[in-house]
């Protein structure tokens, strides 16, 4: 599926606006789970990387794509497993005292 | 397309439909971080999103073409060996101590611009021997390999300061700005020329050296008490990156994601400047700790009054309303176990501890948030500046590790290179304690005069132990 210039730009900007209203409405509290959230996020790059790796079009571009789906995976699992790692400890205060 | 593949527009719909999911996941990914009670729900999203993100893309055409032409084991080997990889290095990285997360935060920033830089090398070699660069593709390369080379070594120097493997003093010479924006303007104008006439190959070397070196000279003059700006200028970089990526392969998954990893380090960039009352400009090239050196000492040096555990703990002890103002020196001295011991003892003495945390406070947005949730301390004693309005009926505040962001001259002297900084007031409470380890300056090298204050005290000695004398005083002090 080909997409234009133009269609790319729309749902660019569309999604940095759905995002700044978003994360305006993330709590100050969470804004290091947040980040840490936002690197698994962007670690979407594992997309591009699985395609070049996978097409194994040659033997260069084989291997800056292994190596950017390691640097992606890396992100990954760190950063889903250390954002709950740190949520888990954000707790209230137990009632009755 | 490949026409002996009967099934192309069924797994084509497949995978845009995964994609489809995977974005809507990924935006309630970030809606449920708004509060604390549904964030764990947002990791669950987050992780559904990127699972499904990943199987829409194997059955991507490029990858069902290798598996008929390698065969199943051959087309999967290269990927999974680098996900098993990426997974052992991911998990002790998720493991680090909470005051080591702004380093790894900023580590996994490098791995995303490097990611970002790879494949768009990768993609540059492929349609240059294809013959298939158009300006375009072009262009959209340039840009993903700038963001993400520069993003990569800018990372990495900044996860380097912040393990003191590097002096994280701004490193500074003379014309450094000019410097660095002529290297800049060099690399965009090679990246210009390039997307012109896009076989010119050896152009594009140029450009990934060019953006490697700019992320190392963007970082040297930059201090730590800037940082928890620039990780989240560097995050913003890294999203960006990925919408590169995703113009170049024409993914609309790869923009979405991008875009809201790239907004969020926007906000939160804007946040931390604001808090500072500093532009970005300022912080990129203002070299913050540099100010202070001219500064000399002005005539009479006013004494400290100087306390000690058991004074402290009287004090706090006879107080209604304590509020602590931790900084980047609890961290360091690890010191937010013995601060929350503190607080819950006060607490059982029926003393209302509050938590006042500066947006800057620590070296990366949230820092000291994450730490005293760690140390248990419940989150609805955290206030960020709104806790001034109150801050009269304050009896001790208690200042731990903290400098700057307590700076009375933030208000009135102009001459200040932090005038204009919101700071807590926590001048303004009856009696301040202030725990430090020495009299040394803090990070902006500028003279503190709470500490000189007639109603301040000072506590010396290392954060941790010096609190958990105090909560030892309070134990055995056996009054009630």
């Amino acid at each position: 599926m080909k997409l234009d210039l133009w269609s790319m730009l729309f749902v660019f900007m569309l999604s940095t606006f759905i995002g700044f209203e978003l994360i305006k409405g993330v709590s100050r509290l969470l804004h290091t789970p947040l980040m840490s959230l936002t690197n698994a996020i962007s670690a979407i790059a594992v997309v591009g990387s699985i395609i070049i790796a996978g097409e194994q079009k040659s033997t260069a571009t084989t291997i800056l794509g292994t190596i950017a789906v390691f640097a992606s995976m890396t992100n990954i699992i760190s950063g889903f497993l250390l954002t709950d790692r740190m949520l888990k400890m954000f707790k209230k205060r137990e009632p009755g005292k | 397309m490949n026409p002996g593949d009967p099934h192309h527009a069924l797994f084509e719909n497949l995978t845009q439909f995964t994609y489809l999911v995977a974005t809507a996941l990924f935006i309630f990914s970030l809606k449920w971080l708004s509060s604390p009670k549904t964030a764990r729900r947002g990791v669950a999203a987050g992780v559904l999103a990127m699972t499904a993100a990943i199987v829409g893309t194997l059955l991507h055409e490029e990858i069902r073409r290798a598996v008929g032409e390698y065969g199943f084991f051959d087309a999967f080997k290269w990927i999974g060996i680098a996900i098993i990889a990426g997974t052992i290095v991911g998990i002790p990285l998720a493991m680090v101590p909470l005051t080591a997360v702004p380093q790894r935060t900023a580590l996994s920033h490098a791995f995303g611009g490097l990611a970002a830089g790879l494949v768009g090398t990768a993609k540059y070699i492929l349609w240059y021997h294809e013959g298939e660069l158009t300006s375009f593709r072009t262009g959209a390369i340039v840009i993903e390999c700038i963001l993400g080379f520069l993003t990569f070594t800018g990372s990495l120097m900044a996860a380097g300061k912040l393990q003191e493997w590097i002096p994280t003093r701004p490193i500074t010479y003379k014309n450094q700005n000019l410097y660095n924006l002529l290297l800049l303007a060099i690399a965009i104008a090679v990246g210009v020329l390039i997307i012109f006439k896009p076989n010119l190959w050896w152009l594009f070397p140029i450009v990934v050296i060019l953006s490697l070196t700019f992320g190392v000279l963007l970082i040297i003059p930059i201090g730590g008490a800037d940082m928890p700006t620039v990780i989240s200028l560097l995050n913003s970089y890294a999203g960006l990156s990925a919408v590169a990526m995703g113009f170049v392969l024409e993914n609309k998954l790869l923009i979405t994601a991008g875009a809201l990893d790239g907004s969020s380090g926007f906000i939160l960039s804007v946040i931390m400047c604001r808090a500072m009352n500093r532009s970005f400009t300022n912080v990129l090239f203002g070299a913050f700790g540099q100010v202070a050196v001219k500064k000399e000492a002005t005539g009479e040096q006013k004494a400290v009054k100087s306390t000690n555990s058991e004074e402290v703990a009287q004090i706090l002890e006879s107080a209604n309303n304590v509020v602590v103002v931790p900084g980047y020196g609890m961290a360091v001295a690890q010191a937010q176990h013995a601060v929350a011991e503190l607080a819950s003892v006060l607490g059982k003495k029926g003393v209302n501890v509050k938590f006042a945390i500066h947006p800057v406070a620590g070296r990366m947005p949230g820092h000291m948030n994450v730490l005293l949730a760690e140390a248990n301390v419940s989150y609805d004693s955290l206030y960020d500046l709104s806790i001034n309005s109150e801050m009269d009926q304050c009896d001790v505040g208690l200042v731990i590790g903290a400098n700057d962001v307590v700076n009375p001259a933030a208000r009135h002297d102009k001459s200040s290179p932090i005038y204009g900084m919101p700071i807590i007031d926590i001048d303004k409470a009856k009696t301040v304690i202030i725990c430090k380890r020495s009299m040394n300056p803090g990070f902006a090298g500028i003279e503190n005069e709470l500490f000189v204050k007639d109603n301040s005290l000072m506590l010396f000695g290392d954060a941790k132990q010096s609190i958990a004398a105090v909560v030892n005083a309070l134990k055995g002090g056996g009054m009630h």
